[in-house]
């Protein structure tokens, strides 16, 4: 460890230190959190690395308090993270969706463990999925990036902080307890090799009094004057118009939650991440996995290629927004989805819901706790591959 | 899916810039007020009003201009009081207004931070945030209109509702022991703590520039009326009795012991500047600690 | 009663300030703060309405205000305010009209005679 902020080179790192590393690569320099298992790990890496770079790591006596804090430190200009595990994203829920209403750009690391509840805190889930989509009341859109390996766990948090910067939102980065704990190797490259983006600032020659806070630009997305900038903006979690004052008509509603919808919906384009191995041609199934399951799945899928079954793999590296309209026309060429994931059926849901009745989808739910092996996923494709479209 | 929906409204920029040149302007602090933005909307004869004048008047004593500071509320009345200042302000969740400001205030160490609640934010919800922040000593101004329930939502008991008072959640009269603000703030590590009442303008015009310049966690409760929310039930007349009350019934002693100063329905009320010493603040602490950069 | 029998040696090197009030008389909502707490009494509700239906404050007492700047202050909806309007020398009628008003008289308590 240096006080220089990437550490160029090779690393045996686990999940949640690359996470760490990669956010103070990003650029950020305010963490605000509290232990939790399987998490504790990006907290203290943070406590260590935050002082050395001239950042600032602050163990709040809360989740609650954890997110408001980052939230703060967003609108004082920095770059700010947290990081928490099932129990405290429920904690955090309130402060995401002001965080949402008031377009604030942050990063919010999940690693998810066996819920519900306290659960099993030292074991994988992957149960959080709805509710980084849905988790906060309201309607917003949202943005979840699910890494796979160590090397995306850094990869992906820089990722995290440029998407949060452009669409001015808190990002979720919703990984897993095994690849949080696992090790394996980190390449970390040189900075000038690392695009970061930075929020959009309102245009130089803007005077104050003429600056809308909360209108957004043709991407939907509103310049954004940090605290002390001098625009003097009042943010809001009240339903607010385009100058930021809090306005309660349904007029203002409309305008500013189709927004916050729209930011995302009319933007996945450039969102959207997504591996595809073998989605050519006609397929007898398509394999659909994220985060850790999805190690286990491309090893299946592999092995049922090399048998000569024309099977897909696609794996979900932005959960949301949803490939909804690649699910949509894969489900014309395949018979079957398959779905393995830790938790009852979640993506399970929305694949099933995009291809609208044109494929079936298997779920290969498991509550908690391990991982599905190569082993049964293969099974599943030889059970339910080559089934006749409907 | 289709989705059908109705004809999106539009903006109009225009509107508010009308409002604003026929009213902005008229009275001197409009300056440090939002432009447009005023009448707002609390209650005739309510406190939050003079509380917002004195920690403005405060702030002009104090040589402070809008670009040097910020302020956070939370929920309720007291909350809105950020909409109303010309500044940047932040109105955000119910009790979590200090740890947002301290965010704020470690990512922009060069802003006055002030966090402008109510009792039931500050110390209901917020109880845990405010005993945290006054422990690490975050260089935090805290203005805490008490007015003794929670009045945006109708008028029911809070944690600092005397015992007996009547609300519309303690129909029979509330059987629960209230705080003594000063005496947690003390107690959880304020540097300076001091009560007022909405009466005692002046003076509390004289301590917000005290902890304007004072570094460290500040914490100034000021008792304003409620005359909706916590009057009316409690037959304590408008807004302007209840002013007469505070006239009447305070005793200032300044250097109280903060736990001797707490409040029942009819006694005397004590203000003054209670507690004002110094310690070091978390980022004094945090900032300057030894750091080994080759610590693995 | 206190009564000055001359004007103070010292009255040369005071000045009282003269204040005008002024008064936003949409903004007022009839709350009473600043005519119950003036320290001259100076004002009081008017008979007139504003537009909201509340009576805001008159001055009754013209060439009273000092510009104390308590009403300023005191108001919850910014009002009212007072500018300096000009510095008077203290005359002798200015005396003469405190002693009267603080008379037995006047039916408030007298002052306490300082010599005992």
């Amino acid at each position: 460890m240096s006080e220089k902020a990437v550490l160029t080179g090779e690393h045996f790192f686990i999940g949640d230190v690359a996470a760490a590393e990669g956010a103070l690569a990003a650029g950020c320099r305010f963490f605000a959190g509290y232990p939790i298992t399987p998490a504790t790990e990006v907290a203290e890496r943070m406590s260590r690395r935050m002082p050395q770079v001239g950042g600032i790591y602050i163990q709040m006596e809360d989740e609650m308090a954890s997110m408001a804090a980052i939230l703060g430190a967003a609108w004082g200009g920095n770059k700010a993270m947290t990081s928490t595990s099932g129990p405290g994203f429920s904690l955090m829920m309130e402060n995401i969706g002001l965080g949402m209403m008031t377009e604030t750009p942050c990063v919010v690391i999940n690693v998810m463990r066996g819920g519900p509840s306290t659960g099993l805190p030292t074991l994988v889930g992957q149960a959080d999925v709805m509710q980084a989509r849905w988790g906060s009341h309201g309607d917003y859109g949202s943005i979840s990036l699910s890494p796979s390996s160590p090397q995306e766990m850094f990869d992906l948090t820089i990722h995290a902080f440029n998407l949060s910067e452009r669409y001015r939102l808190p990002v979720i980065l919703l990984t897993d307890e095994i690849v949080g704990h696992m090790s394996e190797k980190v390449v970390i490259p040189d900075p000038g090799e690392i695009k970061l983006l930075e929020r959009r600032k309102p245009a130089l020659n803007l005077p104050p009094e003429d600056y809308l806070p909360f209108a957004g630009g043709k991407d939907l997305v509103p310049a954004m004057a940090n605290a002390g900038d001098g625009y003097n903006v009042h943010v809001t979690g009240l339903t607010h118009d385009e100058w930021g004052y809090p306005v309660m008509s349904d007029q203002a509603q409309e305008r500013l939650v189709r927004r916050l919808v729209e930011k995302i919906r009319k933007n996945v384009s450039d969102i959207i991440l997504v591996e595809q191995v073998g989605l050519e041609g006609d397929l007898e199934a398509v394999v659909v996995a994220y985060g850790c399951t999805a190690r286990s799945a491309r090893e299946a899928v592999e092995r049922a290629r090399d048998r000569g079954r024309a099977v897909g793999f696609l794996r979900l590296i932005t959960v949301w927004p949803f490939p909804e309209e690649l699910v949509r026309n894969l489900a014309r060429r395949t018979g079957v989805f398959i779905v393995p994931e830790i938790n009852y059926g979640q993506v399970a849901l929305e694949v099933e819901r995009c291809s609208a009745g044109l494929a079936e989808t298997v779920g290969m739910g498991l509550m908690g706790g391990t991982l599905h092996t190569p082993e049964e996923i293969l099974e599943a494709i030889e059970e339910f591959g080559g089934r006749a479209r409907s | 899916m289709i989705r059908k929906m109705r004809p999106l409204p539009p903006f109009d920029p225009a509107v508010l810039k009308a409002k604003v040149t026929r009213d902005h302007g008229l009275h001197p602090m409009d300056v440090y007020l939002k432009p447009g933005r005023i009448p707002h909307i609390w209650c005739p004869g309510c406190g939050l009003g003079v509380v917002l004048s004195c920690f403005i008047n405060g702030l002009k004593m104090a040589g402070l201009r809008p670009q040097d500071c910020a302020m956070v509320s939370g929920i309720g009345c007291s909350g809105r009081a950020s909409g109303y200042m010309n500044m940047d302000t932040y109105h955000t969740t119910h009790g979590r207004a200090i740890p947002f400001a301290t965010g704020l205030k470690l990512a922009k160490p060069g802003l006055t931070v002030t966090v402008f609640s109510g009792d039931g934010d500050l110390f209901a919800i917020g109880g845990n945030h405010f005993i945290h922040a006054a422990r690490r000593n975050i260089d935090l101004k805290v203005l805490c209109v008490n007015n003794f329930n929670y009045g945006m939502t109708g008028g029911q008991v809070g944690p600092t509702t005397p015992i007996l008072a009547k609300t519309t959640t303690s129909p029979y009269g509330n059987r629960e022991h209230p705080f003594n603000l000063p005496h947690m703030a003390h107690a959880a590590g304020a540097v300076y703590v001091a009560r007022w009442t909405a009466f005692h303008a002046r003076q509390l015009v004289v301590s917000v520039n005290e902890t304007m310049k004072k570094k460290g966690f500040t914490f100034i409760e000021v008792i304003a009326p409620c005359p909706i929310g916590y009057g009316r039930p409690n037959k304590l007349g408008p807004g302007l009795e209840e002013m007469k009350y505070y006239r009447e019934k305070s005793v200032i002693c300044h250097e109280a012991d903060p736990s001797q100063v707490g409040i029942d329905l009819s006694g005397e009320i004590i203000v003054g500047k209670f507690i004002d010493l110094d310690r070091p603040t978390f980022s004094d602490l945090y900032l300057n600690a030894p750091v080994d950069k080759d610590k693995k | 009663m206190k009564k000055f029998w001359r004007l103070p040696l010292d009255a040369g090197s005071h000045t009282i300030p003269i204040g005008e009030v002024r008064i936003i008389k949409e903004r007022c909502k009839g709350c009473g703060f600043c005519i119950e707490f003036c320290p001259n009494k100076v004002l009081a509700s008017s008979k007139a309405f504003n537009a909201k239906g509340y009576h805001p404050p008159e001055v009754v007492k013209e060439g009273e205000c000092v510009n104390c700047n308590l009403c300023e202050i005191i108001c919850p909806e910014f009002a009212i305010f007072t500018v300096l309007k000009e510095m008077r020398q203290v005359t002798r009628e200015d005396i003469l009209k405190y002693t009267e008003r603080h008379s037995p008289s006047s039916g408030e308590a007298p002052d306490e005679e300082p010599w005992g």
